[in-house]
């Protein structure tokens, strides 16, 4: 597999064409706003969260594929998960992209996820992976302040 | 094309890094509107300076500082002449065009715009020439005005008449826009503003990399530019303002090298340029610019400018003949870049992909937001051509646009 195909998995065009949960959800009570000043990126996260399990998230906003994809893979990966179940795939999440766990021959046991272990390589793009994950993780803080990568 | 007197392969072996290759593919560099590269010339002069007679410069009877101060001095001089400037003393040397204009903004714009007034600027800005006013005119109680566009990318003078008042005390436009390569009519812009009684800063950092300019034929008080988008090094830069302008202008920054005498009871400042250059200035960056100011004027504005306007349209016609492609910013009259989005295709996706191709290009907003706002795109991906580049290359570049359109469908 080339670099390019590793990158642009099949996986990441299908969810960048057709994204999953993507809008506002009707209700919600976790919200937060992620920007990425560099290329002008931006992500509206709503989640739901009943009994501290994540019941629904969508997400909304303007980005390159790797940061739709991204987002809408995230938003059927938290589904279902409790508060910290969703904080550790973040934490997980964020290694694995910024290279900083690089299990070279195992699985990251990220699943799905794991179509976006080639970004590590792509410095300048590892922002867009993790744009959505952030506002994620501040939308479930709950400061409410908007988000920003930089 | 083969009309031009550039031997454009003679010249990119004067850039080393033209040498090399990306991704295994060898380097196709279109990303001149974000910095250019350097020539030998350039590197070499900034080398032979420190190996050679680095020392401080205006306060040393040793010889070393003798001849640092003499390279320093001649390379304002040659910046004279490169923009058409009466005296080396309306030269000053700053970090780049963006301390250039935050420099004006605080002297010149704090002694001159009061509350009520009006300062004018145009949507084609890039930010470095959109906050310093913002700020101002916050600071004073002033009114920031902005000119608009057609959908072309065209400054639209009518619009820009009617704005003037008595009102206006400064106009600050870019001579080439950043982010389309749209050429404004400095010349008319300068001239309406004069007939208000309004003194206009031009923010050259795309001009004079890539045509001839002439400040007095354009007779704007303030020009400037940064080295780095002339093929020389960065953190420096030249601010030109007319002498008695300058002359009557508040202080910057203060310290050493602006000053004649200093007591603690009084201080008398140094006299023009100096009074503007506080600190130990950047004299190998210095040196450097006036290297690459030698370096171009040796292949000839004129050339450059002949060559990098056929270079410009052969792109544009390249990329508008693939159907996926939309150009965006299509002036008349407008420097080597093409700035352009694929449907359905996000231009940090077009990027990656180019680079895996070698191909180096600017996806973004290109630090001028309202200009993407205006068209209704958060970013796009920008080609900005300097006379090293080739049809050749332009062509790789379309090829890739093709592919990025083929892993999108």
């Amino acid at each position: 597999m080339s670099d390019l195909e590793d990158l642009y998995q099949e996986i990441i065009l299908d969810h960048n064409k057709r994204p999953r949960n993507h809008g506002k959800l009707e209700v919600s009570n976790r919200t937060a706003e992620g920007f990425n000043p560099l290329c002008g990126d931006h992500v509206d996260i709503s989640i739901n969260v009943e009994d501290g399990i994540v019941k629904e998230v969508a997400f909304e906003g303007s980005g390159c594929a790797i940061s739709t994809a991204s987002a809408s893979i995230m938003t059927e990966e938290l589904k279902g998960k409790t508060l910290a179940e969703a904080k550790e795939l973040f934490k997980k999440f964020h290694s694995m992209i910024t290279g900083e766990e690089r299990e070279t021959t195992e699985e990251t046991g990220l699943g799905k996820l794991d179509v976006f272990s080639g970004v590590c390589r792509y410095p300048a793009r590892v922002k867009c992976a993790t744009l959505a994950w952030h506002t994620v993780n501040a939308a479930l803080d709950g400061d409410g302040e908007a988000v920003s990568t930089e | 094309m083969d009309a031009s007197p550039l031997d454009i392969d003679r010249i990119r072996r004067d850039f080393p890094i033209l040498q090399k290759t990306v991704n295994d593919k060898p380097l196709v560099y279109l990303d001149n509107a974000a910095t250019a590269q350097k020539p030998q010339a350039v590197i070499d002069a900034i080398s032979n300076y420190y190996s050679g007679c680095n020392a401080n410069v205006h306060r040393g009877v040793h010889r070393l500082s003798v001849d640092a101060t003499d390279a320093y001095e001649g390379a304002r001089s040659k910046i004279r002449e490169f923009i058409g400037a009466g005296r080396v003393e309306e030269i000053i040397y700053v970090r780049g065009a963006t301390e250039a204009i935050n420099l004006v903004a605080q002297t010149y714009g704090q002694a001159n715009v009061g509350t009520g007034d009006e300062v004018i600027i145009s949507t084609l800005e890039h930010h470095s020439n959109i906050v310093p006013w913002q700020i101002l005119c916050k600071q004073l109680g002033a009114t920031l005005r902005v000119v608009p566009i057609n959908d072309a990318g065209e400054f639209l003078f009518d619009e820009y008449e009617a704005m003037l008042g008595p009102r206006t005390k400064l106009v600050a436009i870019n001579h080439v826009s950043n982010a389309l390569g749209t050429i404004n009519p400095v010349k008319r812009i300068v001239e309406k503003a004069h007939e208000h009684g309004a003194a206009v800063l031009v923010d050259g950092a795309q001009a004079v990399p890539h045509v001839m300019v002439d400040v007095r034929a354009l007779d704007c008080d303030f020009y400037t530019f940064s080295s780095h988008k002339l093929f020389g090094p960065t953190g420096v830069g030249a601010l030109y303002g007319k002498f008695d302008i300058l002359e009557a202008m508040p202080l910057y920054q203060s310290g050493g090298d602006m000053i004649k005498s200093v007591t603690f009871e009084k201080t008398t400042y140094n006299d023009l340029p100096y009074r503007f250059e506080a600190g130990t200035p950047n004299i190998a960056g210095a040196v450097g610019l006036g290297a690459a100011i030698d370096y171009v004027t040796e292949l000839g504005m004129d050339n450059i400018a002949r060559y990098e306007h056929d270079l410009g349209r052969y792109a544009a016609e390249a990329l508008s003949s693939v159907p996926e492609v939309r150009l965006i910013g299509t002036a008349r009259e407008k420097a080597a870049v093409v700035s352009f989005v694929v449907d359905g295709v996000h231009p940090h996706d077009i990027g990656t992909i180019l680079d895996q191709e070698g191909i180096a290009i600017r996806t973004g907003h290109h630090c001028a937001q309202p200009v993407m706002e205006r068209f209704g795109v958060v970013a796009t991906a920008r080609a900005s051509m300097a006379f090293y580049n080739t049809r050749d290359e332009i062509d790789k570049l379309v090829d890739a646009v093709t592919k990025v359109i083929k892993v999108f469908r």
